[in-house]
């Protein structure tokens, strides 16, 4: 077993002709809750695509779980959630998530279903169409369709967007339980408040990581209050 | 590529089909529906035997080819394919499924519509219904097969509809139902030759018009086979894992 469950060498990616990663290192320690912050356009669902094996790379090393990233042995062990919440909308939520887990050749579908769909809170809307959902509905029910498979590494594009303040604590709390059962989480969010939730933060801006810290040691080299005061300050220092 | 997620991708895609019953109605309604409007206009004379076994084959064709370009677009621009492709699931998988569930149904949109026109109208061909139902069914799978890979070309669920006159009109002209393909200037019997439909109206006519068809039927049978996997293997293709 490697440390990381992520390595990252050097990545380099052109999206539609912009350059968006322009040589990318990081690593994700398993078994850890590592937060990807910054602004929107700023790398981070590339560099998630990268690590799930759907993004044209130019360049650069990508590692996940000790084998090159899309290798198919990791298919089974890799949970993605994609931004926009991609269920089928003709089906329920559990019709749904069932469907990912007949995917993964579990055994007993339809109970690990039901289970995934418990964890996200979304038993009483399991039997309703994902097309009558409200947005964050429907991205929860993307997230019990990556989790039904008991994965190894959980990469999770804004989970929480969209989401009233108690489900986002209900949330990050699942996220911390999985974290204590040996699951890795990459889990990228604009949102700076939810920083102090991980126990690492990666701040991505431009395509480069401005600061791979834990979030106590971030504040206290930057002196700032809170992740979005360290985040200007890393930004104010970087151009200084 | 693995069967059961053949099979698990078909049961999913026939589930919501299913659940459509617009889809359902222009799968099923509206080949009958044609086929009663054409008995009507030739109520009183021999044509309907004549031009009735060659549309009955080709309402399959066009409206397999609109109903599956359509349902793959939504798999390609609901990011639901980048999500799959994620799982162990096999490009040929999903391509296969797919093909399965919408053959399944071209099969009984085969069986319906033939009956139907058998029974109700009086449609009467030399061969047997079977050989009918045979070269019906053929032609739907093989509209399934061409738009799963013209839904490649596409966007949008727009574009996706827009493929349909692009591609099947053309070969409607040239399929031999206007002028009989032998008649046909060379170049365009040439081309002809080469267009999926035209074997469906070869096929269709062999039934029309011979007791034992097995015969003449062999060629276009084998022609409408080869472009069903030459689709799929393509449309296969066009998918990717890693996407820019």
């Amino acid at each position: 077993m490697t440390q990381d469950a992520i390595e990252i060498d050097g990545l380099r990616v052109t999206r539609r002709g912009r350059l968006v990663l322009p040589g990318l290192d990081l690593r994700v320690p398993t078994g850890q809750v590592v937060g990807l912050l910054g602004p929107s356009g700023g790398g981070k669902s590339t560099v998630m695509r990268a690590v799930v094996g759907v993004q044209e790379v130019e360049g650069g090393r990508v590692e996940v779980l000790g084998l090159p990233a899309g290798h198919p042995d990791l298919r089974h062990r890799v949970g993605y959630v994609t931004q926009a919440p991609s269920v089928y909308g003709d089906l329920t939520v559990a019709e749904n998530v069932s469907h990912f887990a007949r995917l993964l050749g579990v055994r007993d579908p339809g109970a690990a279903a039901r289970e995934a769909v418990e964890r996200v809170d979304l038993t009483s809307h399991a039997q309703s169409r994902t097309d009558a959902l409200s947005g964050g509905q429907r991205g929860r029910a993307s997230l019990a369709a990556a989790l039904v498979g008991a994965p190894e590494l959980l990469v999770l594009d804004e989970p929480t967007v969209g989401l009233d303040p108690v489900l986002r604590r209900d949330l990050w709390g699942l996220f911390r339980q999985l974290a204590d059962d040996g699951v890795t989480l990459l889990i990228s969010s604009h949102v700076m408040d939810e920083a102090s939730r991980c126990d690492r933060l990666v701040l991505l801006r431009e395509g480069e990581v401005l600061a791979d810290d834990t979030p106590a040691h971030l504040l206290q080299r930057t002196g700032a209050a809170d992740a979005e005061g360290a985040f200007l300050a890393l930004v104010d220092e970087a151009a200084a | 590529m693995n069967p059961r997620l053949t099979v698990v991708t078909a049961g999913r895609v026939l589930r919501q089909v299913l659940r459509d019953r617009r889809t359902l109605a222009l799968m099923l309604v509206v080949p009958v529906v044609l086929m009663c409007l054409l008995a009507w206009i030739y109520a009183d004379g021999p044509l309907f035997e004549r031009v009735g076994p060659t549309l009955l084959t080709v309402f399959p064709f066009v409206i397999m080819f609109v109903v599956t370009s359509v349902a793959t677009l939504r798999e390609r621009t609901s990011g639901t394919l980048e999500r799959l492709l994620t799982t162990p699931m096999g490009k040929g998988d999903l391509v296969l499924g797919y093909a399965l569930a919408f053959g399944l149904l071209a099969v009984v949109q085969g069986i319906v519509v033939t009956s139907i026109s058998g029974w109700l109208l009086g449609l009467d061909t030399e061969a047997s219904a079977v050989w009918l139902v045979l070269v019906v069914v053929a032609s739907g799978v093989l509209g399934t097969s061409l738009g799963l890979l013209a839904s490649a070309f596409a966007a949008t669920e727009f574009q996706a509809v827009q493929l349909m006159p692009a591609t099947v009109l053309p070969q409607f002209l040239l399929c031999g139902l206007l002028v009989p393909r032998d008649q046909l200037p060379r170049a365009l019997e040439l081309l002809s030759d080469v267009l999926p439909l035209s074997h469906v109206v070869d096929a269709a006519t062999a039934v029309a018009q011979q007791v034992q068809p097995r015969g003449d039927l062999a060629t276009p049978m084998l022609v409408i086979a080869g472009w069903i996997v030459v689709a799929l293997v393509l449309g296969s293709l066009t998918l990717r894992r890693r996407t820019p």
